[in-house]
């Protein structure tokens, strides 16, 4: 079991190595988010109040459409040279490469979140008073819920043909509960409104996670089996 | 001298993909510390039947049992036993070589490691170029590292399928030098090979598959030379 979590540890430190100097897919992930914050900023008038309703909804556009960036690459770097089969003839459990992902590309799109929510924040002239560890809390539970799911579908589609159509079409549907929960929740922490509004929302998302984790984990053996 | 027991055993192994049978009814053993080559034309399922001992592919129906154990998909005891060396590098090219040992080796929980990498590449002649990444290497380069890659945790056995492709005259011979070591070793080796004169020269047993079925099997004695192998091998692949 220990065992797991280690070579998850060095799987993730690969790749998070590799992103690092290449930058490649992180500075794509950031351009993105940064251009979408840029147009919605000149599509709706920063000084109108009505503005501060698409916050909520913009933090999570950006998570998720800068993230299945992330994750279409993450299985597709694994086939250059087949890697992915020399991780599967590796002497690990097959999860440690399900969590090694998880890990990777939740730090990518946390490293995304970093830069780009200030952003937001910025140029829609919003002046952040709440609660940091309740937003914080929620972002975490949202984007982990993503990624878990996200990940688990892009290994599902890299081998299928247009991988990169694919996963959001996949995606997108599962994903719709624990949106919806993440947009409420962080709606309410933004606008000050009683934190107590936002806890079932993140009880939703906090079971969300538990069940799709779970359920992910043990079925990834089965995507990395082969027939 | 105890008798030498049997490293892997196959029984009845068939593997069927979609309609197709690629392996029938293989059943095969290779001795503790015995080097058997497979040979066959192409398509034949030699690949496929060394995956399916990696673990890579689940048989349809049969039983592989390596140094004891059963293989099954999850069994990471036989997988640290074994050093695969398939048709691809299984190597990141964005990394150095030695970055890619490291990563390798701590999956696959190897002691020393730093150090061992470091002897590694030296003796595959790639420690000059110990920290360019890959992704300019010329093939054969790729195929020393791949080497070095396989031979890192000291793997009981080795299965290396066509190890000599793409290799220059000098890493040929160090690719020999090497399996006949870990052959004094006592590493039992499987190999696949096109190269008649590398199988004449290393292996103790050769089988030939076709169509998915071992044909026949050889030892190669000392009296028998490689014109006669290779006659051997035509005859034997014309009538089956
Ligand atoms: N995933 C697969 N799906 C369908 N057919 C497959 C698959 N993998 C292999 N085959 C078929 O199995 C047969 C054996 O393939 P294999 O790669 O084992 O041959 P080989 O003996 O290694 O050939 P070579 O000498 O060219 O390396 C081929 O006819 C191939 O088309
Ligand atoms: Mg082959």
């Amino acid at each position: 079991m220990t065992s797991i979590f280690s070579d998850a540890l060095t799987i993730a430190g690969k790749d998070l190595r590799n992103e690092f100097k290449s930058k490649q897919t992180i500075g794509m992930m950031v351009i993105f988010s940064a251009l979408v914050i840029l147009v919605f900023s000149f599509a709706f008038d920063p000084t109108n109040n009505m503005v501060r309703a698409v916050i909520p909804g913009l933090v999570w556009v950006i998570t998720v459409f800068a993230g299945i960036l992330g994750l279409n690459r993450s299985f597709i770097s694994e086939l250059e040279n087949d890697s992915l089969t020399g991780l599967r003839s590796a002497p690990i459990d097959p999860a440690s490469i399900y969590l090694g992902k998880v890990l990777a590309n939740f730090t990518l799109v946390a490293v995304v979140q970093l830069i780009s929510i200030p952003v937001l924040f910025i140029l829609f002239g919003y002046r952040f008073t709440s609660s940091y560890f309740w937003f914080i809390l929620i972002l975490f539970a949202g984007t982990l819920g993503f990624i878990i799911v996200g990940t688990f579908l892009s290994a599902l589609s890299a081998n299928a043909k247009n991988s990169e159509m694919l996963l959001p079409v996949l995606l997108l549907p599962l994903l719709s509960p624990l949106m919806i929960a993440a947009v409420q929740a962080t709606r309410i922490v933004l606008e000050n409104e009683e934190i107590q509004n936002a806890v079932s929302w993140l009880q939703l998302m906090a079971a969300y996670d538990l069940l799709f984790f779970g359920a992910c984990f043990i079925l990834f053996e089965f995507l990395m089996e082969g027939s | 001298m105890k008798e030498l027991e049997s490293m892997l055993e196959l029984k009845n192994l068939t593997k069927v993909i979609g309609e197709k049978i690629i392996l029938r009814n293989i059943t095969l053993t290779l001795r503790e510390g015995e080097t058997l080559a497979v040979i066959g034309p192409n398509g034949a399922g030699k690949s496929t039947f060394f995956k399916c001992t990696v673990g890579l592919l689940q048989p349809s129906s049969g039983e592989i049992i390596l140094d004891g154990e059963a293989v099954k998909k999850k069994s990471a005891a036989v997988k640290k036993k074994i050093g695969f060396l398939g048709h691809e590098s299984f190597l990141y090219s964005n990394m150095t070589p030695l970055e890619n040992l490291r990563f390798y080796g701590k999956l696959f929980k190897v002691r020393d490691l730093e150090k061992k990498s470091k002897e590694l590449l030296k003796e595959v002649g790639l420690y000059l170029f110990r920290d360019t990444p890959i992704h300019s290497f010329s093939r054969g380069m790729l195929q020393r590292l791949a080497i070095a890659k396989v031979l890192l945790p000291e793997p009981k056995i080795l299965m290396l399928d066509e190890p000599h492709t793409g290799l220059d005259q000098e890493a040929v011979a160090l690719l020999n030098r090497i399996i006949k070591e870990k052959q004094q070793g006592g590493t039992s080796i499987l190999i696949i090979s096109h190269d008649f004169e590398q199988v004449h020269a290393l292996a103790d047993r050769v089988a030939i598959l076709k169509k998915g079925k071992v044909v026949d099997t050889i030892e190669l004695a000392q009296h028998l030379d490689l014109q006669e192998m290779k006659a051997w091998y035509e005859k034997v692949v014309k009538e089956a």
